[in-house]
């Protein structure tokens, strides 16, 4: 299954719920394309929602990173929202669990921006 | 093209996919990979994520079959997709001209998966460490460090051209052979 992207936008902050797989040629391209529209429009707080990903290889990943470090650079912040196991796993083996801001519940997440 | 099927060195009839060669037996064909605890069948692919797919699929298939948990299995599958991936990518660059070959061994001892590409050839010791700080934030880099996290034993060897990563996972005498 290829990932699918809804965009939601609560107090400020956008929220891209995703669902099915992050992996070279499926779900990497299409981050990369929603984190971009998104601060082309004057946005720069996203919170991606991975609640519904059930699958990510290292291309993935490496999109994670590259949202990451771009919305950074941008002057904007850039969080993670609800992983499952498989993705908590894979960011703990990478050492990138405590690269990104990761929060359980959205309520959290969302206080968590900087105002 | 599609691809070839080597299985006991010998050639056999083209399946439609990989996978449909190790659901033969669940749909009453000939079955490639056969019941005993040792198997081994080979597939030529085209250098396309369409194969990245399929090799992982298969990947599971031999694993389940080779009687691995359900926390491993995914992580075989994981592994092999990445050595596909970087075979399809970095090896042949997508180059419609060269394939990748895809072998899956089951053993007493072992699963093991050969992946091999036509390409210029990879040097492991020129891998950066995708843990190192200044290589934390980069984009890429992670495949090999996955394949090495998930597998027991992980050897590359250069074809001239090309390179075969062989993946190793043993089994443990609490799994038993299908």
């Amino acid at each position: 299954m290829s990932m699918k992207v809804q965009t939601r936008q609560v107090d400020g902050i956008t929220i891209l719920d995703l669902s099915g797989r992050i992996t070279l040629g499926e779900g990497s391209v299409t981050i990369r394309d929603a984190v971009r529209d998104i601060l082309a429009k004057g946005s720069n707080k996203i919170l991606l929602n991975l609640g519904d990903i059930n699958y990510i290889d290292s291309s993935g990943i490496g999109e994670l990173v590259s949202a990451f470090t771009t919305v950074k650079n941008s002057g904007g912040e850039l969080k993670l929202l609800n992983l499952t196991k498989k993705v908590h796993d894979l960011l703990q083996i990478t050492k990138l669990y405590t690269v990104f801001d990761i929060k359980d519940d959205e309520a959290s997440a969302l206080a968590a921006f900087t105002k | 093209m599609p691809f070839s099927l080597t299985f006991g060195g010998g050639t056999s009839k083209l399946p439609s996919s990989p996978v449909s060669a190790v659901h033969a037996r669940q749909s009453g064909e000939k079955d490639l990979l056969d019941d005993s605890p040792t198997s081994r069948v080979s597939y030529t692919l085209d250098s396309s994520l369409d194969s990245v797919n399929k090799v992982e699929q298969t990947a599971e298939q031999c694993a389940i079959r080779a009687g691995f948990d359900e926390d491993t299995i995914p992580h075989i599958g994981m592994a092999v997709r990445e050595a596909a991936v970087n075979a399809v990518l970095h090896g042949n660059a997508y180059d419609t001209t060269k394939h990748i070959t895809a072998a899956f061994e089951t053993t007493t001892d072992s699963l093991i998966i050969r992946i091999t590409d036509q390409g210029a050839g990879l040097n492991p010791e020129t891998i950066p460490d995708p843990l190192a700080p200044e290589n934390i934030l980069r984009g890429s880099g992670r495949g090999i460090f996955l394949i090495r996290a998930f597998m027991d034993e992980v050897h590359f060897r250069q074809l001239h051209p090309g390179t075969e990563l062989t993946l190793i996972k043993h089994r443990t005498p609490a799994q038993p052979g299908t």
